[in-house]
């Protein structure tokens, strides 16, 4: 399920969720990510969050499909917020239930990897005396391209 | 043809998006990206590095010697930074 949104979630019932009434499932793995209140020296005061709008959805929900092709499992949940966010809040919620925990590990990480350098999302950091858009880092690109490699040699 | 930009290559641009009559000779991302530098100072600045610039046509990612056409929908941005 992909949900792009700019209010704010429950992250327990959200994870809750993929495994209610499946008793098959013998693991959820969840990583959410959060607006931090610092860069390098710099004091955060707000983020905006910028996307794409149809091309987000598109995109994550490809990527999701592409999880499931790859690893075994019963559900999936991509949350993404989008707006005016501050330190603290949630940015984004990645989980993913499975019959057994290899799946659900390498699944949720995938997903992140991916989203990180496919999804069309821009981060405004606003401190005091302006705002600076996020470069993005190579460590992301290669976290991504990491699966890209296995995928050839699978 | 439509034409969106994001993040600070449309604060370069100076324009969310844009309507532009595609010429014959512009058939690929390359070609819109050399006619857009030459629209004004704006542009040039926003287009200055490749490296930096990524686009996508009808919601897909795709590289500079894609080929396009009138009725596409492009847009252009820098890599992308959310999750």
């Amino acid at each position: 399920m992909i949900k792009v949104q700019q209010k704010d979630f429950d992250y327990s019932h959200e994870v809750a969720a993929l495994s209610e009434g499946n008793h098959g499932v013998g693991a959820v793995c969840a990583f959410s990510g959060l607006v931090r209140d610092f860069a390098g020296d710099k004091y955060i005061n707000t983020m905006d969050l910028e996307h794409y709008p149809g091309m987000t959805e598109k995109c994550l929900a490809g990527i999701e499909a592409e999880a499931h092709n790859r690893w075994p499992l019963e559900k999936t949940l991509i949350i993404h917020r989008y707006g005016r966010l501050e330190p603290g809040e949630q940015i984004v919620l990645v989980a993913v239930s499975s019959a057994h925990r290899d799946a659900a590990f390498d699944a949720c990480r995938f997903l992140i990897d991916f989203i990180k350098t496919k999804a069309p999302f821009w981060k405004l950091e606003c401190m005091g005396g302006g705002s600076k858009w996020v470069t993005a880092k190579g460590t992301d690109t290669q976290a991504c391209d990491r699966w890209l490699s296995d995928y050839k040699k699978g | 043809m439509k034409i969106l930009y994001f993040s600070w290559v449309r604060d370069r641009v100076g324009l969310g998006n844009e309507d532009v009559v595609l010429p014959e000779n512009v058939t690929t991302i390359e070609q819109l990206v050399n006619l857009l530098k030459s629209q004004g100072d704006g542009y040039t600045h926003a287009f200055s590095d490749l490296s930096i610039i990524r686009a996508a046509v009808n919601h897909e990612h795709v590289k500079l010697d894609h080929t396009i056409c009138e009725n596409d929908e492009v847009a252009f941005f820098p890599p992308v930074t959310g999750g």
